[in-house]
C-alpha cells in the first residue's frame, strides 16, 4: 500500500472527526436556556453564591455559554476538547463526563470483545462449514436461525433472556456488572462475578450475530472454492481438512476481518437497549440515562466519543485490509 | 405491462417463502387499516379485570390494567405501520435524490455531497436518534417517521451513487443529454424507472429498519406519544411492572414481541422473494 492512500484515508479520517465535533457542539446548543439557569440557580442555593458567580462557574464546568456569540462557543467548546475535557455531568453531581465515560468504557470493551470473538469463531466455522458440505442438513438450519435471529431485534433477545433467566429461574442477575460483596481488582472471585453479570448480555450478542457472521462466511467461502488454486490443490490431493483450514477459512476470512473492526467500532458505543435491558452500567446505558434525563453535556460526550470510536475503527479496517489482502489498492474506492 | 404484471405475481406465488411474507404482510395491513373499525378500545383502567385469561371476549386476556390485549395490538398496529411505511417513503426519497443527484452531477457537487453522507454513515444512527427525541417531543406518528428517516438515508444514497455512476454512461442516458433534456427529467423518467427494483426492495427494508428503530425508542420511553404502539407496550410491559415480574402478564409482554418478529420476517420473505422476481438473472 502507497503511502499516499495511507495519508489520503488519515485526512480524510482527520475531516469526519472535526466534522462529528461539529454536529456535538450544534447538539449542545440545543440545550434548552432554562435547563441551565436553573440549574444555575439551584448550584447558587446550595453553594451560597450569587446567581451570576453560580451561572460563570456551570458555564465553565459545562464550556458552553448560551450568551456568548456563536463563534466565541464554538471557540470554547474546542478549546474545551483539546484538553480532552468535556465537561460536568449534569444530572451526576459533581462529577465529569469524562469519569463516566472512564467506569463506563471497560464493561462495554469487556462484554463486546468476549461476544464478538465467541460469535465470530463460531460464526465462521459454521459458514466454513456450510459451504463445504453443500447438501447437509447444517445449511437450512443456519439459514433459517440466521433469518430468526435477524427478524427479531436484539434486544427482544435481550428481554426474553432478562425474563427466562432471571426472573422465572433466578440463574442470573437482573442488573449491574458486578456485586457489590465482591472486591473489584485482578481476583479470582472478582472476575467470576464480572463473567457471571456478563453472561446474558454476552449470550444476548452471540445470540443473535452468529447467524449473519455465518451466512457472510458461507457466501464468501463459497466464492473462494470457485477459485483455480482451490481445485489445483484438491486434485494434488490436499486433504479436506487441509484444504478447508489452510486455503478456504483463510482467504475466505479477509473481508470479514474488516467487518469485524468496522462492527467492533460501532458496538463500542455499546447497544443502549441491549445494556438499559440488563441495566449494565456501560457507554449504552449512560446515553440511555442521560436522554431519559437531559443531560446534554453526557449525550453529546457519548455520542462524540461513540463517533470517534466508528471513525478509527473504519479507518483501521481499510489500513488492516490493504495490508492483510494485497490486491487492494487503497487509493481507490 | 400487463405480461410484465402477471409474470411476476407468478414468480411470487411460486417462491413459497415470498408468497408467505406477502400473505402475512397483507394480515397485518387488513387489520391495521379495518381492525379499529370492528371494535373500540377501552383504555381506562379495570381494576378487576386485570390479567384474565385468554377467553373469548378477550382474545389475548387482559393486561395489568385490565384492558384487552388483543384490541391494543390491533390499534397499535395501525401506528407501527404508518410508522414504518412513512419513514420508508421518506428514506427513499431522501436517498434516491442525494444518490442521484451526487452520482449524475458528479464534481464538486458529489464530493460535498459524498461527505454529509459519509459523515451520516459513520456517526451511529441510535444514539442520535435517542439525543434527537430527547431534544424533540414526538408526538405524532409523520414526525416520528422523519426524525427516523433523516438518519437512515444514507447507505442508500451511497448505493444509488454507484448504480447511477454506470447507468450515466448507458447510450439512452447519453442520448438524452444531447438531445438537451433537463436534469430532473432524466432523473425521474429515465433512470428512476431503471432503479424500480432496487428501490422496491429498499423500501421494504427501510421499513423494516424504521420499525425497528422506533419500537427500540418507544421501549426506551423516549417517544411516549402511544400507549398502544407494540414498543410502547414492551416498554410498559419491562418498566412499568405490567408484565415482567408477574407470570400473569407474559402474554401481554409475549404478544407485541411475536407481532413484530412475525412482521419483520414476512419482510424478510417478502423483500428476498421481490428480489427474485424483479431481478431475472436471480431466477433459476
Amino acid at each position: 500500500m502507497s503511502l499516499k492512500g495511507v495519508l489520503k484515508r488519515i485526512a480524510v479520517s482527520l475531516i469526519t472527526v472535526f466534522l462529528a465535533m461539529l454536529l456535538t457542539f450544534f447538539l449542545l446548543r440545543m440545550t434548552p436556556g432554562s435547563a441551565i439557569d436553573t440549574w444555575a440557580r439551584d448550584y447558587a442555593t446550595q453553594r451560597g453564591m450569587s446567581l451570576d458567580e453560580a451561572y460563570r462557574q456551570i458555564t465553565a464546568m459545562i464550556n458552553y455559554n448560551p450568551k456568548e456569540p456563536l463563534f466565541a462557543q464554538l471557540g470554547r467548546y474546542l478549546g474545551g476538547l483539546m484538553h480532552g475535557n468535556l465537561g460536568m455531568s449534569m444530572i451526576y453531581q459533581n462529577v465529569s463526563v469524562n469519569e463516566i465515560i472512564a467506569n463506563a468504557l471497560p464493561w462495554t470493551l469487556f462484554v463486546l470483545s468476549v461476544s464478538l470473538i465467541i460469535s465470530f469463531l463460531i460464526g465462521i466455522n459454521l459458514g466454513a462449514m456450510m459451504a463445504f458440505k453443500r447438501k447437509t442438513i447444517l445449511d437450512p438450519i443456519i439459514s433459517i436461525y440466521a433469518i430468526l435471529t435477524s427478524s427479531v431485534p436484539n434486544f427482544i433477545v435481550g428481554i426474553l433472556l432478562l425474563v427466562i433467566f432471571s426472573f422465572q429461574f433466578g440463574w442470573f442477575p437482573v442488573n449491574g456488572a458486578y456485586d457489590p460483596i465482591v472486591d473489584p481488582g485482578f481476583n479470582f472471585p472478582f472476575l467470576l462475578n464480572v463473567l457471571y453479570h456478563g453472561a446474558l448480555p454476552i449470550l444476548t450478542y452471540v445470540i443473535t450475530t452468529i447467524g449473519t457472521w455465518a451466512l457472510t462466511m458461507k457466501g464468501s467461502a463459497v466464492n473462494v472454492l470457485g477459485e483455480d488454486y482451490i481445485i489445483a490443490a484438491s486434485i494434488r490431493g490436499v486433504s479436506e481438512r487441509t484444504l478447508m483450514n489452510r486455503y478456504v477459512k483463510r482467504n475466505a476470512m479477509l473481508p470479514l476481518i474488516t467487518t469485524l473492526a468496522v462492527s467492533f467500532g460501532f458496538m463500542l458505543g455499546g447497544s443502549p437497549l441491549i445494556e438499559n435491558v440488563f441495566s449494565y452500567p456501560g457507554m449504552g446505558y449512560y446515553i440511555g440515562q442521560a436522554t431519559q434525563q437531559r443531560d446534554y453535556t453526557l449525550m453529546q460526550g457519548l455520542l462524540l466519543v461513540t463517533s470517534l470510536a466508528v471513525i478509527l475503527a473504519n479507518l483501521a479496517s481499510d489500513l488492516i485490509y490493504a495490508k492483510l489482502d494485497p490486491r487492494v489498492k487503497l487509493e481507490e474506492g | 405491462m400487463s405480461q410484465g404484471f402477471i409474470e411476476f405475481w407468478q414468480t411470487m406465488y411460486r417462491n413459497k417463502k415470498a408468497f408467505s411474507g406477502l400473505i402475512i404482510l397483507a394480515l397485518f395491513i387488513f387489520m391495521a387499516i379495518f381492525g379499529p373499525m370492528m371494535k373500540a378500545l377501552d383504555m381506562t383502567v379495570n381494576f378487576e379485570g386485570r390479567y384474565m385469561s385468554p377467553s373469548f371476549a378477550h382474545w389475548l386476556g387482559t393486561d395489568y390494567g385490565g384492558r384487552d390485549t388483543f384490541l391494543q395490538l390491533v390499534y397499535g398496529s395501525r401506528d407501527v405501520l404508518s410508522i414504518g411505511l412513512i419513514a420508508a417513503l421518506f428514506t427513499l426519497v431522501l436517498g434516491f435524490v442525494i444518490g442521484a443527484l451526487s452520482g449524475f452531477a458528479g464534481g464538486k457537487t458529489d464530493t460535498v455531497l459524498m461527505f454529509i453522507t459519509n459523515l451520516f454513515l459513520t456517526v451511529p444512527s441510535f444514539p442520535v436518534l435517542m439525543i434527537v427525541a430527547a431534544l424533540v417531543q414526538i408526538k405524532n406518528p409523520v414526525m416520528f417517521s422523519f426524525i427516523l428517516a433523516a438518519w437512515s438515508w444514507a447507505p442508500l444514497a451511497r448505493a444509488i451513487r454507484s448504480q447511477l455512476l454506470s447507468l450515466k454512461n448507458r447510450e439512452f442516458i447519453i442520448a438524452c443529454r444531447i438531445m438537451g433534456l433537463k436534469t430532473p427529467y432524466i432523473l425521474f423518467r429515465e433512470i428512476l424507472p431503471n432503479l424500480t427494483p432496487y428501490l422496491a426492495i429498499n423500501f421494504i427494508m427501510a421499513a423494516q429498519g424504521a420499525i425497528v428503530a422506533s419500537v427500540g425508542l418507544m421501549m426506551l420511553g423516549l417517544a411516549p406519544y402511544s400507549p398502544t404502539n407494540w414498543g410502547m407496550m414492551i416498554q410498559l410491559a419491562v418498566q412499568n411492572t405490567g408484565g415482567i415480574f408477574n407470570p400473569k402478564g407474559y402474554i401481554y409482554l409475549i404478544s407485541p414481541i411475536m407481532c413484530l418478529g412475525l412482521f419483520q420476517m414476512a419482510c424478510i420473505f417478502f423483500s428476498n422473494g421481490l428480489e427474485e422476481a424483479l431481478n431475472p438473472r436471480l431466477r433459476s
